[in-house]
């Protein structure tokens, strides 16, 4: 406060007394501050807060040609079909599918591989490990399933070459019910191991070394030292990861699945974003797929908060 | 300090080396045996598909990719909306977080929880595409900046960012009569160049690897970005670079190695400046797992 009196004192530049209108003389002051989020807070309403007045599309019948207004009120029609149908549980089985595999499979592995990483002495090593196995991450979606593609198509693919060569048969992988799971899942362990153990090996460094000393003065081995310290030591990280993992539940991502998705293996694979693709933008069904989406949200959102109460009842920090 | 090890820890020190040996093989693998093959001859790539270096190495896929207008012009359509959407990313985000920055601004606490509620929920795919098409934006590269000008989360970080500043910079230069704007550009900037490094990076590879938004707001062809063009390429088409016009019907080389080119071209970027990626997202990274 100390700059604004001294500016009060010898005169500030909006002439407004601090003492009889201390806000107002503030607001001046910050003139420059204020200025300065004009541009953000106009994003922020138009960009972000802007399409959420797009929901209420959900209780319309919207027609493009009689616009937002225009448009007449259903009421739940649009819920009501959705959920009559056999698409929602479809969706809601593969969405729940994908990430209870995701969670299952592919949340442990970093934990796994930053602890080996951990007992890894030579550092240009533990080095060239992390360096490599960061790359997949920097890569979009549209290549890693690019290469999938490339790798295991039945059309000379490389996995269907070696298959036929050690005297198997061709498997469509790309084609099928049946591989439609274990491919995402394979590739989101290709993309997102290394990547994932970034912030355990932080947590890794944070260990006080006296630790390790003191437990090797009493003789105890490094798995007793994995099992007593570095363990315990990371337990927090664990717990606050997947709680993360456990709010985003419905959140599949739309580029990866859209991009393995096709006429074969949709029964399995078509989760709400790609849904609400397909039937908003591919066949128009505007006010329908706002429905759904709203209704992802609005579980999405319960979820986030469910999760955040439980971290928070366990005795370990929130997100927020 | 020599620690006598049981023999137990060095077969279990043999073993963690051999596994991450291969944890690292079967990383890069997949992507090395595309890069070999795409500069492989056809021959080769029959008799010997799981190499990593090629015998004979031939640039007749590259020549054939970059004879014809598409890829190039791809290419050149994704460089412009990264460069032009990292611009207005670093502008617009950075121009918010310092007035954020002030705990005593009138009105901040009503704005962060206006900004952080973006982040739980949001009007979705459809509303959006509604707004952008309403806003006459369908088809231009506007689209692909407007929309996510501001990363929510990334506006937090770099508030928190400016917020371990000293404030006694600014009090000094208050003192010397400098107002907000001139603080802003000729202090805080300058001296927040590594953060600005960090958010540069994460919102360039946003931009570069970004589907999503061009797959919905760009029909036209001639102006998609590399991504959208390389899923044409590799996955629609049946052959050739997905621009039947194009389609040069005195060349005989298999769609399998344009394909493969095409990936390791549109990667390139990104393995460039892979030394800086790796250095400041993890920097990045663990910024944002700390609270603030």
């Amino acid at each position: 406060m100390s700059i604004r009196q001294q500016f009060a004192k010898t005169g500030s530049p909006g002439s407004v007394s601090p003492k009889k209108h201390p806000i107002l003389h503030r607001l001046i002051m910050d003139r420059w501050l204020y200025i300065m989020l004009t541009p953000g807070v106009i994003y922020f309403l138009l960009f972000k807060y802007g399409p959420m007045w797009g929901i209420l599309l959900a209780f319309k019948n919207y027609q493009p040609f009689l616009g937002f207004f225009g448009s007449e009120w259903v009421g739940l029609e649009h819920f009501e079909r959705f959920f009559s149908g056999k698409t929602f549980w479809m969706l809601f089985r593969n969405t729940l599918s994908i990430s209870a595999l995701n969670i299952l499979l592919c949340f442990p592995l970093p934990i796994l591989v930053a602890l080996l990483l951990n007992e890894v002495q030579v550092s240009w090593y533990k080095r060239m490990v992390q360096t490599v196995s960061y790359v997949p991450h920097f890569m979009s979606w549209v290549v890693v399933a690019s290469m999938t593609y490339i790798l295991f198509t039945t059309e000379n693919g490389l996995v269907n070459n070696v298959i036929k060569a050690l005297g198997g048969k061709e498997v469509n992988f790309l084609m099928s019910e049946r591989w439609f799971l274990p491919m995402i899942i394979g590739q989101n362990i290709w993309k997102g191991t290394g990547w994932g153990t970034i912030i355990y090996l932080a947590a890794l460094t944070g260990v006080d070394s006296q630790l390790y000393e003191a437990a090797r003065i009493d003789g105890a081995s490094r798995l007793r030292q994995a099992i007593s310290i570095t363990l315990p030591s990371i337990r927090p990280t664990v717990v606050t990861m997947l709680i993360l993992k456990l709010g985003d539940v419905l959140d599949t991502g739309f580029d990866q699945i859209y991009l393995m998705l096709n006429a074969m293996n949709r029964n399995v694979g078509e989760v709400f974003d790609t849904y609400v693709y397909t039937t908003g933008i591919g066949q128009g069904q505007f006010s329908y797929s706002i429905a759904v989406n709203l209704f992802k949200s609005l579980v999405g959102l319960i979820l986030v908060f469910t999760a955040n109460a439980i971290a928070q009842k366990l005795g370990e920090e929130g997100i927020f | 300090m020599k620690i006598k090890r049981h023999p137990g820890e060095i077969l279990f020190d043999c073993i963690n080396y051999l596994f991450l040996f291969l944890f690292a093989v079967i990383t890069l693998f997949p992507f090395l045996n595309i890069i070999a093959c795409s500069f492989a001859t056809t021959q080769e790539i029959l008799t010997n598909p799981l190499m990593l270096f090629p015998k004979e190495i031939t640039l007749e896929t590259y020549k054939y990719i970059f004879s014809t207008p598409t890829l190039v012009r791809s290419l050149g359509n994704s460089v412009f909306i990264t460069l032009a959407g990292t611009a207005v990313n670093i502008a617009m985000t950075t121009i918010m977080a310092y007035p954020l920055a002030h705990k005593n601004l009138i009105g901040r606490k009503y704005l962060m929880l206006g900004i952080t509620f973006t982040m739980l929920f949001g009007g979705g795919m459809i509303p959006s595409y509604l707004l952008v098409k309403s806003l006459h934006l369908l088809d231009s590269y506007w689209a692909l900046v407007l929309p996510g000008a501001i990363g929510t989360f990334n506006l937090i970080l770099v508030k928190n960012s400016f917020q371990q500043l000293p404030d006694s910079l600014e009090e000094s230069a208050k003192i010397d009569g400098a107002n907000d704007l001139f603080i802003f550009s000729k202090i805080v900037l300058p001296l927040s160049l590594p953060t600005l490094a960090t958010f540069t990076l994460f919102y360039a590879v946003g931009h570069w690897n970004s589907f999503m938004q061009p797959l919905l707001y760009i029909n036209d062809s001639t102006k998609w970005p590399v991504q959208v063009l390389l899923r044409q390429i590799v996955m629609l088409s049946q052959g050739g670079l997905g621009d039947s016009e194009m389609l040069d019907p005195s060349v005989v080389l298999p769609a399998q190695t344009i394909k493969m080119a095409s990936i390791v071209v549109s990667t390139t970027p990104i393995l460039l400046v892979y030394p800086f990626l790796q250095k400041y997202f993890v920097k990045g990274v663990l910024v944002g797992s700390i609270k603030g």
